[in-house]
């Protein structure tokens, strides 16, 4: 029992070996039994530390509290109060980072699994919660969000919850931005998703897919001939960052956007029986070392790739994944080529990719990010030989709605300027908030952006009809 | 979800839907093209608006029958809705300068320059076209066009209707006989496309063209559309379609295109 004490309790797993072959789930989440003793852990602390640790600010030992009483649904209710998509961030939030980080239990020990708990808590509700969702009736003005990931279904939630009348615009066929077409189904099960997307609709939010703001309709049009008093923007940051080296248009280079893309939304892994297609590689290398490149390359094993290498220009400390992510990807057979930076990607004769050529690298003095700076070493070079290379070096805020906005202000790498405590924008009425503001962040930063700007369009829309 | 209004067969394995789209013909343009898909399993299928009338809230499109998804939508009748659509996307067409257009459609390429055709007409361009097809019976959109121009030339591989030969024969000939012509837009198959490009660019005529790139958003988001202009990369779903024709790497187009050639044979078989 002393190690129940120490460490968390730990998740049982699908075995590796079966699960490469499969698109399931990873981890299987708590039984009753252990989500309660787990609970026990937390000290119930008055004055948490885990708490600010939270971007969107949990009552953390509340929830965790009512798991040790066996009161599931208290749990719930109190995470769903600051938190719309507890079963989505149960699963992808950077805990390490965050409450887990500061809990007072793991100055000694491992921390209170509180990511675990809040996917039990979030997992046992969408099975026995029946509860009959009323809508709120909306008695405050309209509000337009645009974009249905992370941030705009925060916002989206916030806002209808006190009365207004919400309405989603989504390009894609399917709502759930990154959260449905980024992340893959053995990490977060699309029907999660679909079921917080549900709950929300339940409540009166009102999503129109199809929509591209900025070409089907303009924010100027949203508010000035559709009545929409608020726009909050949320587009995400969805343009794909290239290597800039030669050969990177050979057949076989796909972006980590188009590559997970190809997978999750169109479920091109069910090819023939849904219509579209992707290439799988024997030997496929995946470019960069962040949770979206270890999804890339887990994606890619499942596919039926035969060797898989992560390729990486700094070394394993410096890798910005998730611990739980590189682990996963190593216990699953995923090479690391580390200290490793691609120059060129060689094609044979019809234009396919047959290689990666590389340099080898050597890390020097910090750079302004606080790593240690990669240096090539000369006369390095060599060749992976590959058929499939994934570019997973981030991405940019999409262009589409400053490109055809007026008076919206960006900086000069194309991000919305908002107000870090507001989400204002430049332009009155318009707030914006997540990865098109930040750069590509966390499912988590983006949600806690969402929410302070449903605050800031409360107060603005308050403020405005006082005005008049 | 969009209805269609009219469904047409133009030729074998060519068909016309008008669709009820009120919002997106009410901003399209040009060049611009909509993104559909016809059932839950369906690919994303990018296809250049042929029409537009804001009037009516409709737009026209064109397609080709030549694999799995395009026989799908083919499948779909009058009265029956397009379950996902969504545009315009892109940018609308940028001409050059100049007063004499020549609007040049080879195959189906004819559906997305009678646009073109109808807009520089429309605001008071000299508009030449020239239409071409293997022969005859593939041939549409002949009155259309002829309404759009000027002057208005055909031709067929195998010489059933108009001129015997290519688009480029004809054009060729117009710029034998010294017909003022100030800049050149064709959408077609990309080696008749390559085709125009080299014969305009001897004669230094600016010239466009439209690519029917794969792609899977058509929103900038997967890069999958990338293509090579000028020694830039540049993306077809948010910068394009259209390009300059002697700044395009054609031969990278047509091996881009054919990425999935091994899937398609697949499903074929």
């Amino acid at each position: 029992m002393s190690d129940n004490k120490t460490r968390k309790h730990p998740m049982p797993t699908q075995p590796a070996e079966e699960r490469v072959n499969n698109f399931d789930e990873v981890p299987y989440g708590y039984s009753i039994e252990t989500a309660i003793e787990e609970a026990k852990r937390c000290l119930q602390c008055k004055a948490p530390r885990c708490v600010p640790g939270c971007p969107v600010g949990i009552d953390i030992p509340g929830f965790i509290g009512k798991i040790q009483q066996e009161d599931f649904q208290g749990a719930i209710d109190i995470l769903k109060d600051k938190n719309s998509l507890p079963a989505v961030c149960g699963r992808v939030c950077p805990q390490e980072e965050q409450c887990e980080k500061t809990c007072i239990v793991g100055i000694k020990n491992e921390p209170v699994a509180i990511g675990r708990l809040e996917r039990f808590a979030a997992d046992w509700s969408a099975k026995h919660s029946k509860q009959e969702v009323e809508p709120v009736p909306h008695t405050r003005p309209k509000v337009a969000v645009v974009g249905s990931g992370p941030s705009g279904l925060a916002a989206a939630g916030e806002l209808v919850k006190r009365g207004y009348k919400v309405t989603i615009f989504e390009a894609l066929h399917q709502p759930g931005g990154v959260l449905m077409y980024g992340i893959p189904e053995f990490r977060l099960p699309k029907s999660i998703v679909q079921q917080e997307i549900d709950g929300l609709k339940e409540l009166g939010v009102e999503i129109q897919v199809n929509v591209v703001v900025g070409k089907t309709i303009t924010i100027d049009e949203l508010m000035n001939e559709e009545g929409y008093e608020a726009v909050f923007v949320g587009s995400g940051a969805g343009l794909p960052y290239f290597l800039g080296i030669p050969g990177e248009n050979f057949n076989g280079v796909y972006s980590a956007n188009e590559f997970l893309t190809r997978t999750n939304l169109m479920r091109a892994y069910l090819f023939p029986q849904w219509d579209t297609p992707i290439h799988i590689g024997k030997r496929v290398a995946v470019v960069g070392a962040g949770n979206v490149a270890m999804d890339s390359a887990r994606t890619a094993l499942r596919l039926g790739a035969e060797e898989v290498h992560i390729v990486y220009r700094r070394s394993e400390a410096e890798m910005p994944a998730r611990n739980e992510e590189i682990e996963h990807a190593k216990e699953e057979g995923i090479k690391f080529s580390l200290l490793t930076n691609p120059v060129e990607i060689l094609g044979d004769e019809k234009g396919w990719v047959s290689g990666l050529k590389c340099i080898k690298m050597e890390l020097g003095e910090p750079d302004s990010s606080g790593r240690r700076r990669p240096l090539p070493i000369e006369g390095s070079e060599f060749v992976l030989p590959m058929d499939v290379v994934v570019v997973a070096v981030g991405q940019g805020p999409n262009p589409l709605i400053p490109r055809t906005t007026e008076g919206l202000e960006t900086n000069k790498w194309g991000n919305i300027v908002a107000d870090e405590g507001t989400g204002a924008t430049s332009m009155p009425g318009v707030f914006a908030g997540g990865d098109v503001v930040t750069g590509a962040a966390t499912v988590i930063k983006a949600m806690g952006a969402g929410k302070v700007a449903a605050d800031a369009i409360d107060a603005y829309l308050h403020s405005k009809k006082g005005g008049k | 979800m969009n209805k269609i209004i009219q469904r047409k067969d133009l030729a074998p394995s060519l068909i016309q839907f008008v669709v009820d789209a009120p919002l997106i013909a009410r901003r399209a343009q040009p060049g611009q093209f909509i993104i559909l898909k016809v059932r839950e399993e369906g690919e994303r299928i990018p296809l250049t608006i042929a029409d537009f009338d804001r009037e009516q809230g409709t737009i026209t499109l064109v397609f080709q029958v030549v694999g799995k998804s395009t026989s799908l939508m083919a499948q779909l009748q009058e009265g029956e809705s397009i379950p996902d659509l969504l545009g315009p996307l892109g940018e609308p067409t940028e001409h050059p300068q100049g007063k004499y257009a020549v609007c040049i459609g080879g195959g189906v390429g004819v559906a997305p320059v009678y646009p073109e055709a109808k807009g520089l007409h429309d605001s008071g361009y000299h508009v030449t076209s020239i239409i071409g097809a293997r022969t005859e019976d593939l041939l549409f959109f002949e009155e259309e066009m002829q309404n759009a121009s000027d002057e208005f030339y055909l031709a067929t591989d195998d010489g059933s209707k108009g001129t015997k030969g290519f688009v480029t024969t004809v054009l060729e000939q117009l710029i034998a006989e010294g017909k003022p012509i100030d800049f050149v837009i064709a959408v077609g198959p990309i080696p008749m496309m390559k085709a125009v490009a080299d014969l305009t660019r001897k004669h230094q005529i600016k010239t466009i063209v439209s690519l029917n790139s794969l792609m899977v958003d058509g929103t900038g988001m997967c890069g999958g559309c990338r293509v090579t202009v000028g020694g830039e990369v540049k993306f077809t779903c948010v910068d394009g379609p259209a390009f300059d024709a002697h700044l395009l790497d054609f031969d990278e187009q047509v091996r881009r295109l054919s990425m999935y050639k091994d899937k398609e044979q697949e499903v074929k078989e």
